[in-house]
C-alpha cells in the first residue's frame, strides 16, 4: 500500500508494528502529551531520569510533558480479576539526553499487558518484541533475563543497599573482575559469589544456558524462580523463536521498576538497545494495584540511521521557468514531467543544495532538457 | 567474509602496551608500527581494524559503536559512565586517583573546600560521600598549579608515582581509588560477533598478569 513512497525506516517500523499488535487483539491508546506533574513526583523511582518539562495549565495546576508512557496507562487501569487488559501506543515522550543534557522527543511505540498476567500473558509479550524486532530488521537478539536470580541470592545475603546496587551494576556491566572484589571486601560467602559468576558469565542460547542456572539453584525460593524462568523458554522454543534469543544476566537494572522477567532488544547497526520491557509487579504494587503487569517500549526513533544509504537526489526532476511562461503552461509541463519522474519542483532559479537527476527549462510551451545526472 | 572487529586504542604510551597484548594474543596488524600520521590500521586476515583515538575519547567511540571493543582507563569509565559492557580489567597503565595538597595543607572543615580536577564526577562523588561542602574548579590541564597559586585548597587528580607532585610541593594526601586499563564493548556489537569478542577477551585474559 505504501510502496514507492519512499517511508522511513521509523515511518515503516510504527506501520509495522500496530498491524502486529492489532493481530493479537492489542487495542490502541491514545494519550493526551501533557500529564499532572504530581504523578511523577509520587513515583520518581520509576523514571528513568528524576528531570521533567513542567508548566502551569491556565487553572494554576502544574503540568508535565510525559517522560514516561506506562506511569499514565497504569493510573487508568482498574483492578479486574481474571481479566487483562490489552493495550499498544505510539507516543512522544521527553527525557534528558544522557550524553547532550538537554531534553529530547522520544517516540516510542510499545504495549502494556496489565491485569491477572499469567504465564500464558508473559510469553504472549515476549513473543511479540521477538516478533516486533523481526518487523525492524533481519538481524536482531533478544535478551532475556529473570532478575528473580539476582534478587534472590542478594536477599540472603548481609549486606548494604549500597553494596547491592554495586554487584547489580557490576552485573550490568559483564564486570566479573569488580564482583570478585566487592565479594571479597564486604566478606560476602564464596557460595554466593561463585553463583554470582555463573549469572555473570552466562550468555548464550536457551539450550546453553539453562543447564547452567539449573545448577546454581539449590534453594526452594531459587528453585521457583527456575521454573517460572524455564517454563517461559520452554514455551519460546516450542513456538521457533529461540534462534534469536539470548539469556543474559546483565539485564538486571532498573530494579525498582521490574520484577521478574525482562528483556532488552537489540538490532544490528544500532548501538544501544532499541526495545526494552519487563514485568513491573511493583509499580503496580506501588501505584495500589492488586494486579500485575508487563509490557514493553520499542524506541522507534533510533531507527532512523539504520541501513540508511546516501540519498544521490532530492528530486527527480526540476523544472526552471520564467515569466514568459503562464501559470497554466507551467502546470502543463510539471503535470507532463511527473508522468514519468517520481518527484519535480518547479523553480524560477535553480536553489543552492537541492540535489536533481535531470534539469529541464520551460521555454515558452516547451520543455527542454538541460542536464542528466544519471 | 570474515567480519571486522573494530577496536579503540588510545594513543601514547598505554596503547602501545595494549597493542602489544593483542600482537601477542594473534591479532597483529604490522603496518601499525610504521611511523606515519595514519589513524586506521587493518588486518584482513585475522578480522581486526585499530584506530588510535584520544584516551579519553575511546569510550565515546565504543559507546555508540564506532568501535566494537576498546581499552580506556578506569578513571574514565568513572567519571562518565558510559553504557558500555566492561569485559577484563588487563592490569595495566595501573594508578590511582587521589586527593592531594600542599605539604603543610590541613583540612579547615569550617569552609567550603576548593578542589581543582579534570574528574569532575568523581571529585563530586567522592565528597558527597563524606558529605563534605566543596567548590568545583575543573582545569583541562596543569592540575599541579592550582594549589600553589591558591586557586584551590585542593586537586583530584592521577597519580602513578607521585614524582610530579612532589617535584612541585604536593604530596598525595587521600586515596580515591585505584585505575587500571580495562577491556571494554559496545553492548549491541557484543550481541552480534559474540563469538569473536569473547575469543579476544579470553586470549587477552590468558596474558593478565595478576598483582600477587
Amino acid at each position: 500500500m505504501f510502496s514507492g513512497l519512499n517511508l522511513k525506516n521509523e515511518e515503516k517500523a510504527v506501520f509495522a508494528l500496530r498491524a502486529l499488535y492489532q493481530k493479537y487483539g492489542y487495542i490502541p491508546y491514545k494519550m493526551s502529551k501533557f500529564e499532572e506533574y504530581d504523578l511523577y513526583v509520587r513515583n520518581k523511582n520509576f523514571l528513568v531520569s528524576d528531570s521533567i518539562i513542567t508548566f502551569t495549565d491556565t487553572n494554576g495546576k502544574l503540568m508535565a510533558l510525559k517522560p514516561d508512557v506506562t506511569l499514565s496507562i497504569v493510573k487508568n487501569t482498574k483492578d479486574a480479576p481474571g481479566c487483562v487488559q490489552k493495550v499498544y501506543y505510539n507516543e512522544n515522550v521527553y527525557r534528558i539526553s544522557k550524553s547532550t543534557h538537554e531534553f529530547k522527543e522520544i517516540m516510542q511505540t510499545g504495549l502494556e499487558c496489565i491485569g491477572d498476567v499469567d504465564a500464558y500473558d508473559v510469553f504472549e509479550v515476549v513473543s511479540l518484541a521477538v516478533q516486533s524486532l523481526a518487523a525492524i530488521s533481519d538481524s536482531y537478539i533478544l535478551d532475556l533475563s529473570h532478575i528473580g536470580f539476582v534478587s534472590a541470592l542478594l536477599d540472603n545475603v548481609d549486606c548494604s543497599d549500597k553494596t547491592r546496587k554495586d554487584i547489580i551494576k557490576c552485573l550490568s556491566e559483564k564486570n566479573q573482575s569488580a564482583i570478585e572484589k566487592i565479594c571479597f571486601e564486604n566478606g560476602i560467602e564464596k557460595s554466593i559469589e561463585d553463583k554470582l559468576n555463573v549469572l555473570v558469565s552466562s550468555y548464550g542460547k536457551i539450550g546453553d544456558v539453562l543447564p547452567e542456572i539449573e545448577k546454581i539453584c539449590d534453594t526452594d525460593e531459587l528453585k521457583e524462580i527456575y521454573e517460572e524462568f524455564s517454563e517461559l523458554c520452554g514455551l519460546i522454543v516450542d513456538n521457533g523463536l529461540d534462534s534469536s534469543v539470548r539469556v543474559d544476566f546483565s539485564v538486571a537494572n532498573d530494579m525498582n521498576y521490574y520484577s521478574g522477567i525482562v528483556f532488552h532488544g537489540f538490532v544490528e547497526g544500532v548501538p544501544t538497545g532499541v526495545l526494552s520491557g519487563g514485568r513491573y509487579d511493583n509499580l503496580m504494587k506501588k501505584m495500589g494495584r492488586k494486579s500485575g503487569a508487563i509490557g514493553f517500549a520499542v524506541y522507534v526513533d533510533l531507527l532512523e540511521r539504520l541501513g540508511m544509504t546516501d540519498k544521490r537526489y532530492d528530486v527527480d526532476a526540476m523544472l526552471i521557468y520564467d515569466s514568459s511562461s503562464s501559470a497554466e503552461e507551467v502546470s502543463r509541463a510539471v503535470n507532463k514531467l511527473r508522468e514519468q519522474a517520481d518527484s519535480v519542483t518547479a523553480q524560477k532559479s535553480v536553489p543552492e543544495n537541492i540535489r536533481y537527476k535531470s534539469l529541464y527549462k520551460l521555454e515558452g510551451k516547451e520543455v527542454k532538457i538541460l542536464e542528466r545526472n544519471d | 567474509m570474515k567480519e571486522m572487529i573494530n577496536v579503540a586504542l588510545p594513543k601514547g604510551r598505554l596503547g602501545e602496551k595494549v597493542y602489544a597484548m593483542f600482537e601477542k594474543a594473534g591479532y597483529e596488524c604490522p603496518s601499525i608500527k610504521e611511523t606515519n600520521r595514519k589513524l586506521i590500521f587493518e588486518n584482513e586476515d585475522a578480522g581486526v581494524r585499530y584506530f588510535w583515538v584520544k584516551p579519553s575519547d575511546v569510550a565515546i567511540y565504543v559507546e555508540r559503536g564506532a568501535a566494537d571493543i576498546g581499552v580506556a582507563g578506569k578513571d574514565i569509565l568513572l567519571e562518565y559512565s558510559p553504557e558500555v559492557y566492561e569485559l577484563l580489567d588487563l592490569n595495566i597503565g595501573k594508578c590511582r586517583m587521589a586527593v592531594a595538597a600542599k605539604k603543610n595543607f590541613s583540612d579547615n572543615t569550617a569552609t567550603t573546600l576548593r578542589v581543582a580536577t579534570k574528574f569532575v564526577s568523581i571529585a563530586k562523588d567522592y565528597y558527597a560521600k563524606k558529605g563534605r561542602d566543596i567548590d568545583i574548579i575543573k582545569l583541562n590541564g596543569s592540575i599541579e598549579l592550582a594549589p600553589i597559586l591558591g586557586l584551590s585548597d585542593v586537586i583530584v587528580d592521577i597519580v602513578e608515582t607521585g614524582k610530579t607532585l612532589i617535584e612541585n610541593g604536593l604530596e598525595p594526601k587521600e586515596n580515591i581509588v585505584p585505575i587500571s586499563a580495562r577491556l571494554i564493548a559496545n553492548k549491541s556489537s557484543f550481541k552480534f560477533k559474540t563469538q569473536q569478542i569473547e575469543d579476544i577477551k579470553d586470549k587477552l585474559k590468558a596474558q593478565v598478569k595478576t598483582d600477587d
